[in-house]
């Protein structure tokens, strides 16, 4: 679904990934862990371009992205993306939130878009506010309401960049259930995450990345209870 | 003081009818200000760099100069310009629309500049396209927080719209003069012109926060 070939990414001298390939197949639920600055975001936002890679190739659904020539909107209208910080348009309520980009990009009919966002606050638990401003919503809803967005959109890949971080801790649950039923649907997912708990239950695999390295490319289990690498280890004994 | 209004009675016609020759110049200069503004605006902030440099040269000359004298500019040198004598209204509207227009785009750029970076990039993420992006999810956004700033420019060219009389429009203050030249006596008429500005300028006031209120409701 998603391959990276050797991607770097350079901030004028600041050289944020070195080189990173690898592969995140269909249905897969890969979790991108790392200490802060490790460069996971940096990673998770080039696979939709919001970074424009230094050089590198990174083909989503068999089209580069990288390329000059791919129609970036095309493929953007295909991934998903959720923020640590939701970013709802605050100017729109929460079903306007869900529709505007299937009308006004995919040219749905409002309510044929209606009925697919209807679906998914139902799907998310929010049915309710459907009529709402984003303004009147605990974190926790509006990132419910983030995923829902994305997700009207019927994208093939969903990324998550950080999607509990800001959140109070008591909304944390809400917000990882509602991606974990998700991930039960065989959606493909990328998600930077500080939650090890979840990387461990949910994700079919976990990259680990420090110094804009891909250190580590393993399974759950594997690498949390036996990480082979030193940096991957004192990561780990800090975080658990 | 021996003020006399009671003579100006029979000329208060003719005074108030230079209120809608003020509110033309001004209703249709703000609207063309304001789309310029917009347009200059998205140029300050467009990637290409030739059109941030034409905004800002804009915007550096009409700031840089004063109004008064971009009006007579345009009005006399209409004939060397364009080879005749515009009206005075056209002049008018159209040296007020240009200099708003300046004015507006810096005002309609920091509200753009204010918005969370996030927001476009929520937009990019879902494949809205640029210009959509711009119209439907962050000039909205912007306008709400600039709209004080807005009603006070468009405060300041009611009031400033009085110097049209420098090339013979017939608005209030024009009026309120001749009336006064009539009568030998151009305290009283003046006032009742200083009475009219401050009354538009309220009216415009008010229905600022009519629209503000509006824009809020989604707070």
């Amino acid at each position: 679904m998603i391959k990276v070939e050797d991607l770097h990414k350079n901030y004028g001298k600041l050289e944020v990934l070195k080189g990173i390939t690898t592969t995140i197949e269909a249905g897969e639920v890969v979790a991108i862990i790392g200490p802060s600055g490790s460069g996971k975001s940096t990673f998770l936002r080039c696979m939709n371009l919001l970074e424009n890679p230094t050089s590198g190739k990174i083909f989503v659904g068999g089209q580069d992205v990288t390329d000059k020539k791919t129609n970036i909107m095309k493929v953007r209208q295909n991934v998903g993306m959720v923020f640590q910080h939701f970013h709802l348009f605050p100017h729109k309520t929460v079903l306007q939130n869900l529709t505007y980009a299937p009308i006004k990009v995919k040219g749905l009919a409002k309510a044929e878009a209606d009925k697919i966002a209807f679906d998914l606050l139902d799907r998310v638990g929010l049915k309710e506010k459907a009529n709402e401003y984003p303004t009147r919503l605990s974190g926790g809803q509006k990132q419910r309401v983030a995923i829902a967005r994305a997700l009207a959109m019927e994208p093939d890949v969903m990324l998550f960049d950080e999607p509990t971080s800001a959140l109070d801790p008591e909304m944390v649950k809400e917000v990882l259930d509602v991606m974990k039923s998700l991930a039960h649907t065989g959606m493909t997912m990328a998600i930077v995450t500080h939650e090890m708990g979840f990387a461990r239950e949910v994700a079919d695999r976990v990259l680990f990345l420090d110094g804009g390295v891909l250190v580590e490319d393993a399974k759950p289990q594997e690498f949390f209870t036996n990480p082979k690498s030193k940096r991957a280890q004192d990561f780990l004994q800090k975080m658990l | 003081m021996n003020l006399d209004f009671a003579q100006f009675i029979p000329s208060m016609p003719y005074i108030l009818k230079g209120i809608f020759v003020t509110l033309k110049i001004v209703i249709l200069a703000g609207i063309i200000g304001f789309i310029l503004g917009i347009i200059l605006s998205l140029f300050k902030i467009s990637k290409y760099k030739f059109l941030g440099w034409f905004a800002d040269a804009y915007t550096s000359i009409f700031r840089g100069t004063p109004l008064v004298l971009q009006l007579m500019l345009i009005y006399y040198g209409s004939p060397q310009l364009i080879g005749y004598q515009i009206e005075p209204y056209t002049a008018a509207i159209l040296s007020f629309a240009l200099n708003s227009g300046a004015y507006i785009s810096e005002i309609i750029r920091a509200g753009i500049q204010a918005i969370d970076k996030g927001q476009q990039e929520a937009a990019m993420a879902l494949g809205v396209p640029y210009s959509k992006m711009m119209w439907d999810i962050i000039l909205p956004q912007a306008l709400k927080n600039i709209l004080p700033a807005l009603m006070n420019e468009f405060i300041t060219l009611t009031k400033e719209s009085a110097i049209v009389t420098t090339i013979g429009v017939m608005d209030i203050m024009r009026r309120s003069y001749q009336v006064g030249a009539e009568n030998y006596s151009f305290f009283e008429p003046l006032l009742i012109a200083g009475l009219i500005y401050y009354l538009m300028v309220v009216t415009l006031t008010f229905l600022g926060k009519v629209v503000e209120r509006r824009m809020r409701r989604s707070d």
